[in-house]
């Protein structure tokens, strides 16, 4: 049982979280030596984590460019961590200087980072709030606020539903927060996936498994089934670089070194 | 040569630098703000090498720019110097222009590492503080539901010392938090708790069960007592381990003491106050439910003689308070022994005599209650004298059945009345048979066949040696519409005199064969081997081969599977024509016991020339055994002396009676074959069997291990 929402989480500082060791990854200083230290030993295991981390950011700024240019203006931020730079609102406005952003996540520190920054943005709004207990999370104001007019709302799942495990069923919650998304709305999600690295998953797994976040990468299969009730867009759930490169050249000789996969999918 | 580098050069910077910018973190930003960023930093750092005079500001601010747009990787800084450094430039500020880039780039760095650290920081105790003012409203939040809580809620460690209560929890208890608070939840004991509860209460706080549920009593502040239904939960730390109790108590003392006066109510009479009918059923059927062995008892029916007269002539007012009066009598005489008086209805009162010694303390008992009765009753200015007959029974509780003896002291009591008032009579089982016949029994038999009132049970005999269900012994059943269900000693003996025996003994047969040829068809040799008792007048029939022969075509039973149990009166002398019948039967294949072994005169060497292959020696034998009066050795003589006798003849000797795994044990050692009694099972339904046969494999205990 999830303890109910009136009891606050901690905020554990003596262990590694998953939005701060990412950031350290992109080279960014919002983080603690503890965060630093999990994250250089999985780049000494791993040196080439930091370009993935790029590359997931790079999809998450393609997609939300693409979802604004489709005239999306209303985005659902899960698992949003530090916006180190680019934040989705950012990128979206660059398109549809009227968007809406709810950012939502579990982590109480990256939640209350992402407060400080957005204080005086009317058209924000940060959740701290977790996927697991989606019906509290749809539930939120600001969750019913963002989709009660009925607008297509883009729903960002951009590497979160793998600290989600088997037994929480991350399917089933994606299902939930689907149904109640109005017509038009869209699904973008990249999620680690077993098959690029098959060497390199168990040990980086194990790594997570010392955070308050463990992690589950997935097969393609598998992923590609998260998006149950959605139409993906071309093309299709692929290799984080080849999802709509801004050109040819810059997807890469290798792009299943990126081992993440991603895809973007519309409600009909 | 010139001092400007040629515009062919400054295109190819221009691409380089792009390219540049364009790995790694680049692929993250937007193309548009790249090229942006691109095209400004190009332009400063191209400007930073023409301009006029060397401004180095414009070298910084183009590495500044990077950072503004997280170019903070140190590679980056590595390749930009080298690709600056590359260029030629004419008047030598190459070093200090790169330089300038490099300070640039790292003060810009240096700049957002610290904001940065300062914003993660700032989130961090932001965050902290939101948990803290969260957790202060949550307990808040928890401190007003314990406090208001109209629930009595106390948390306790599991050393079990009381650390908090709340106000419902005093109010309940009466009492202040000082007196409560550092006591000990052992302390709270009551005479009147449940069974179990604290049983329950160790295993919650060594962690072995999540919850209890219990009602229970507490002495309150003041001394009186509490009634709550008790419910305590553990609580364990992040590692599971126990730390607190939550015990959350509700006041229940007015509903527990109306279902005290509701069960008050339904097992008293409310004129005398007594334990009414029910409640005497309920006492004595609770003797029979796990007797100890040889364990006795003594019932006293008391009914006054007159009574009807004074309630006819002095009113009903006047017979109820002499009612009232015998019953304050009765229990001032007899409870204080240790008796129950209860009032059955009418002027019929009983005693029972739970862990009862003998005859005599029955006997004793009954004297008690003519004694008592003896003087005569004040009523108003009326001096009544009251009277008494008391039927007596004492047995041992193996022996019989609450139903059969209640009854039988009922008959006793009116063989008391019969015989003149104001006295008591003893039980007396032939007696007894007799008035149970005379009661109903004759004039209902015939037609009680027709109307399906007999059953049979069926009483398992266990082999010693090995301990497994040997046979099964078949014992009608009568239920009677008015006398409920009578066992064969009630009316066997009827039935013989009517010659009902015939057309019973006939159907007894059919239907034990065909359930013992069904269990042979079920379990095969698993199934245990069937015994009948056959009547006197049965044996000196001439149709009974015939009949028995017929039976076994019928239901297919194996001969060999069955066996006749005769009793010691059944063949009289050497001439007698039941020895026919009983050679006829053995050449069907079917064997023969003789039942009941030691209470009848036996003539010894008849026993050698009946065609006879096993002995049952009489349930008194092993009974006597418990009886305090009669020497135990001796009585283990008699029936080693049996067992090695019926051996000296072939015979396969069972025992009858046993009650005990001791008793089992020691007929096992002194070579006795089977045995069957109490401690093997009493006589149960058919389906109760077929159960055995399947669940005891194996069989059952006969050695102490
Ligand atoms: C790797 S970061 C991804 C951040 C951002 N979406 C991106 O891709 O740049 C993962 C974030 O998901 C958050 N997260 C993990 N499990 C979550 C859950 N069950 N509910 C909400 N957020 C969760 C973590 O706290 C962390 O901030």
């Amino acid at each position: 049982m999830r303890r109910p929402s009136w009891v606050p989480e901690g905020t554990d500082l003596d262990k590694p979280n998953a939005a701060r060791v990412y950031d350290y990854y992109l080279g960014g200083s919002h983080n603690f030596e503890v965060d630093r230290e999990m994250a250089r030993k999985a780049i000494a295991l791993w040196p080439e984590l930091p370009q993935i981390m790029r590359s997931n950011r790079a999809f998450m700024r393609r997609a939300v460019t693409f979802l604004a240019e489709r005239g999306v203006t209303r985005f659902l931020d899960i698992g949003s961590g530090i916006p180190t730079f680019g934040a989705v609102h950012e990128i979206a406005r660059a398109i549809r200087p009227e968007a809406k952003v709810v950012y939502v996540d579990r982590d109480p520190v990256a939640v209350a980072h992402s407060r400080l920054l957005l204080e005086d943005d009317a058209n924000s709004a940060v959740v701290q709030a977790d996927l697991r207990d989606v019906e509290d999370l749809m539930a939120r104001p600001e969750v019913t606020g963002l989709l009660a007019e009925g607008e297509p709302v883009a729903v960002l799942l951009v590497a979160v539903a793998h600290f989600v495990s088997d037994e929480e069923d991350p399917r089933k919650l994606i299902g939930v927060v689907r149904d109640a998304l109005p017509a038009g709305s869209a699904l973008a999600l990249s999620h680690a996936s077993l098959e690029g690295r098959p060497d390199q998953a168990e040990d980086h797994q194990k790594l997570y498994q010392r955070t308050p976040t463990p992690l589950t990468m997935r097969t393609h299969a598998q992923i590609t089934a998260m998006f149950d009730g959605f139409e993906l867009v071309e093309p299709g759930v692929v290799y984080l670089p080849q999802w709509r490169p801004d050109q040819p050249g810059t997807v890469g000789e290798h792009p299943e070194r990126m081992t993440g996969v991603a895809g973007v999918g519309f409600r009909p | 040569m010139s001092t400007t580098p040629v515009t062919g050069d400054a295109e190819r910077f221009h691409e380089d630098w792009s390219r540049l910018l364009s790995a790694d973190h680049g692929i993250a930003v937007h193309p548009d703000l790249l090229g942006r960023l691109v095209s400004r930093t190009a332009a400063l750092l191209h400007r930073a090498q023409q301009d006029e005079p060397f401004q180095p500001r414009l070298a910084s601010q183009a590495g500044a720019e990077l950072v503004d747009a997280h170019f903070t990787d140190p590679l980056l800084l590595a390749r930009a110097v080298e690709l600056l450094q590359a260029q030629p430039i004419g008047d030598g500020r190459g070093p200090a222009l790169t330089g300038a880039f490099a300070a640039g780039w790292a003060a810009a760095l240096r700049e957002r590492t610290l904001s940065e650290q300062e914003a993660i920081r700032t989130a961090a105790d932001a965050a902290r503080k939101e948990a803290e003012r969260a957790l202060r409203a949550s307990e808040a939040r928890f401190r007003a539901l314990f406090e208001s809580a109209a629930i009595g809620i106390g948390i306790g460690d599991t050393d079990g010392n009381i650390l908090a209560v709340n106000k419902a929890l005093q109010e309940l208890f009466g009492a202040g938090p000082e007196d409560m608070i550092g006591r000990r939840v052992g302390d709270l004991v009551h005479p009147e708790d449940t069974p179990g509860v604290w049983e329950a209460y160790e295993e919650l706080i060594s962690g072995k069960r999540e919850y209890f549920q219990f009602d229970k009593p507490y002495y309150r502040q003041d001394g009186e007592v509490v009634w709550t239904h008790l419910t305590v939960s553990l609580i364990r730390d992040d590692d599971g381990v126990p730390v607190y109790q939550v015990a959350m108590l509700e006041d229940v003392t007015d509903r527990y003491r109306l279902q005290e006066r509701l069960r008050h109510q339904a097992t008293h009479d409310p004129l005398t106050g007594l334990p009414n009918r029910a409640a005497f059923f309920e006492r004595l059927e609770k003797l029979f439910e796990e007797p100890e062995p040889g364990a006795r008892f003594g019932l006293c029916y008391v009914d006054l003689d007159g009574f009807k007269v004074v309630n006819d002539s002095l009113g009903h007012d006047m017979g109820d308070q002499l009612l009232s009066a015998v019953a304050a009598r009765l229990k001032a005489a007899l409870t204080p022994l240790g008796h129950l008086v209860a009032r059955l209805g009418g002027d019929e009162f009983v005693v029972l005599l739970e862990n009862c010694r003998g005859e005599q303390e029955a006997v004793a008992a009954a004297k008690t209650v003519l004694k008592s009765l003896a003087g005569p009753v004040l009523i108003g200015d009326h001096k009544l004298a009251v009277g008494a007959s008391v039927g007596v029974l004492e047995r041992r509780v193996s022996t019989t059945t609450p139903g059969a003896a209640v009854r039988a002291a009922d008959l006793t009591l009116y063989r008391a009345k019969e015989a003149g008032r104001g006295r008591w009579t003893l039980f007396d089982p032939k007696a007894n048979a007799r008035s149970v016949s005379r009661y109903a029994v004759s004039v209902r038999m015939p037609a009680a066949l027709d109307r399906g009132e007999f059953f049979i049970d069926y009483q398992p005999l266990y082999r010693l040696s090995d301990g497994r269900m040997s046979a099964v012994e078949a014992l009608v059943r009568w239920r009677h519409p008015q006398l409920g269900v009578l066992g064969p000693d009630e009316f066997v003996t009827t039935a013989e005199e009517t010659g009902l025996i015939m057309p019973l003994g006939r159907w007894v047969l059919e239907q034990a064969c065909g359930e013992a040829a069904d269990w042979i068809k079920r379990y095969g040799d698993a199934a245990p081997q069937l015994n009948v008792n056959l009547a006197v007048r049965q044996a000196r029939s001439a149709a009974l081969v015939t009949d028995l022969g017929r039976i076994l075509d019928s239901t297919g039973l194996d001969p060999a599977r069955l066996q006749l149990e005769i009793t010691e009166s059944t063949v009289v002398g050497p001439e007698d024509e039941a020895l026919r019948t009983l050679h006829g039967l053995v050449e069907l294949g079917v064997s023969l016991a003789v039942d009941d072994f030691g209470t009848g005169w036996s003539n010894l060497s008849y026993l050698r020339d009946l065609p006879v292959s096993g002995l049952k020696i009489a349930g008194s034998f092993v009974g006597d055994l418990h009886d305090p009066a009669k020497d135990e050795a001796t009585g283990w003589r008699i029936v080693s002396g049996l067992v090695s006798m019926a051996h000296t003849l072939g015979l396969n000797v069972t025992a009858e009676g046993v009650e005990t795994l001791k008793d089992a044990e020691r007929l096992r050692t002194m070579g006795c074959d089977w045995a069957q009694g109490w401690h093997f099972g009493r006589p149960v339904r058919p389906s109760e069997i077929a159960r055995r046969i399947v669940e005891e494999p194996k069989g059952r205990p006969v050695e102490d291990r």
